[in-house]
């Protein structure tokens, strides 16, 4: 019953900050700026993990299928497809719930401790949809920018793996592999899963932030709970996405 | 003008205001006092619109909040501006982009003219030179001062002030008590004040409304809230020393006059 009331709630708060914007000079200006707060800042983190999980997955798949009987080329084609279909959107945007979501939560959360959003309420502004639809509309157009990179720097950290040690697998083969059998609707796919992942995080996020009620423990509080949340229906909705998009 | 009218306001089974009803005058300012607990945060909130009533009519110059329409409402929150108790400043914003936030919101002005307002506003709360510092760098007086420049960028009818000198030395507190009061009277707002401080009271309580336990246990002003019969309300005003003794003396000074 609870959850059904959450639920309730969660929707007509994303309704209402999916508005017309009082001022859409303001709200570009916003926008941008969560642009680079949301996205930009993420840019390093996604380089790292990327690079790191691509080689990791080279060398695990190298070490785990050894055998004669699985040609070399076939871990760069693993290791492509593992990218591009679930670590660059999925994996990817579980960790972003993390960083962005608990980063939209606590700020949102603050400002209503702080009684900001009643002042933005008493001053006859949608307080929704002043402060998370630039969240949203920045972080869902900034995604597919982090999934490429995360897709790049996958298939470089792989590239990595080769040049350490061709014993593992040659630069040869790898690329063999990351060519055979493309099928470039699987980058289609999964940035279209890495918008919807987007839309999850930074609506739940606010969502919590948006109704904390209480002090600084309710709002760490609501930070941690909308990246459990987050992650939960990310993983739901990868599932549906994957029945949908490619069966 | 706000005028209020058996306004009854519960959460759950709690009654939490029971059947208030006052007038807020323009030109003054009207303080409404009472215990923590005692249901003064609770009717602040009904009368900005930010809680509906159960029953009851808040009227600001004959328009009834309550049965406002969500765009009417709007317009009228324009007329409205607000001193929180923690002043409320957006943190991401300099002092003066948040005196100008109002200004840029709702009108049509060039930055320039937006500017020269927010710096008039900033000049009348004598924060002059502080209009490049974040809320975070500036002290709780400043911020409450920033708060009232940004509550008034707007020249709106009716202020409302929540526990404005909460935190504040009793010197800083007598200076925004007294800039409310000024500015009240300079623009001839409706001012509405949640307090328990006896000494703006004492300072600035033009009419003075006492809540007590969700009801209005007295009404009038700083010149009769010192002899008044009613227990809860003396129980409030001479909780304190300094009051317990400006009564005894003042009843000394009777008995030997």
């Amino acid at each position: 019953m609870k959850a059904l009331q959450n639920f309730g709630e969660y929707t007509l708060l994303i309704f209402r900050a999916i508005a017309i914007p009082e001022r859409w000079s303001e709200f570009f200006k916003q926008t941008g700026k969560e642009i680079y707060k949301l996205g930009v800042d993420s840019v390093w983190i996604v380089i790292f993990i990327s690079v790191f999980i691509g080689a990791v997955i080279t060398m695990q798949i190298s070490l785990n299928v050894n055998t004669p009987l699985v040609p070399q080329f076939t871990f760069g084609y693993v290791t492509r497809e593992i990218i591009l279909l679930e670590f660059s959107s999925t994996i990817m945007c579980l960790i972003l719930a993390g960083k962005v979501g608990s980063n939209i939560a606590s700020e949102i959360g603050t400002m209503r401790v702080t009684e900001q959003i009643d002042a933005l309420d008493i001053m006859g502004i949608n307080s929704a949809n002043y402060l998370i639809m630039p969240k949203m509309v920045a972080f869902m157009v900034f995604i597919p920018v982090l999934s490429i990179l995360s897709m790049f720097f996958g298939i470089i950290g792989g590239y990595l793996v080769g040049f350490i040690s061709s014993d593992i697998i040659t630069i040869a083969n790898y690329e063999l592999g990351l060519r055979y059998w493309f099928y470039p609707y699987t980058i289609v796919y999964s940035i279209i899963k890495s918008v919807v992942f987007a839309f999850i995080i930074s609506s739940i996020a606010a969502y919590f932030g948006y109704n904390v009620k209480g002090g600084a423990l309710q709002v760490g509080k609501a930070s941690t709970n909308s990246v459990v949340m987050s992650s939960v229906m990310i993983l739901t909705f990868d599932l549906i996405l994957t029945q949908l998009l490619l069966t | 003008m706000i005028e209020v009218k058996h306004l009854i306001k519960s959460f759950d089974d709690k009654v939490v205001l029971k059947d208030i009803s006052t007038i807020f005058e323009p030109g003054i300012t009207n303080l409404i006092i009472g215990r923590s607990g005692s249901g003064k945060t609770v009717l602040m909130k009904n009368l900005i619109g930010l809680m509906q009533p159960d029953s009851g009519e808040i009227r600001y110059n004959g328009r009834n909040i309550i049965a406002m329409k969500k765009n009417e409402l709007k317009l009228l929150r324009r007329e409205m501006g607000m001193l929180f108790q923690g002043s409320a400043l957006f943190d991401s914003m300099t002092v003066l982009e948040n005196v100008m936030f109002p200004l840029t919101m709702f009108t049509k002005d060039s930055y320039k003219e937006r500017c020269k307002r927010a710096m008039f506003c900033l000049e009348r709360v004598n924060l002059k030179g502080a209009e490049n510092l974040y809320p975070a760098e500036i002290s709780g007086g400043m911020m409450k001062r920033s708060g009232i420049a940004r509550a008034i960028a707007l020249n709106p009818k009716y202020l409302f002030c929540d526990e404005p000198n909460s935190g504040l030395d009793p010197k800083t507190a007598l200076l925004i008590d007294d800039l409310v009061s000024d500015i009240t009277k300079e623009y001839k707002m409706t001012t509405v004040i949640n307090t328990h401080d006896m000494n703006s009271v004492m300072n600035i309580g033009e009419k003075i409304i006492f809540i007590n336990q969700g009801r209005k246990a007295w009404e009038g002003t700083k010149d009769e809230i010192m002899n008044v019969n009613n227990k809860a309300l003396n129980d409030f005003v001479f909780a304190s020393d300094l009051f317990r003794k400006v009564k005894e003396t003042e009843n000394l000074a009777e008995q030997e006059g």
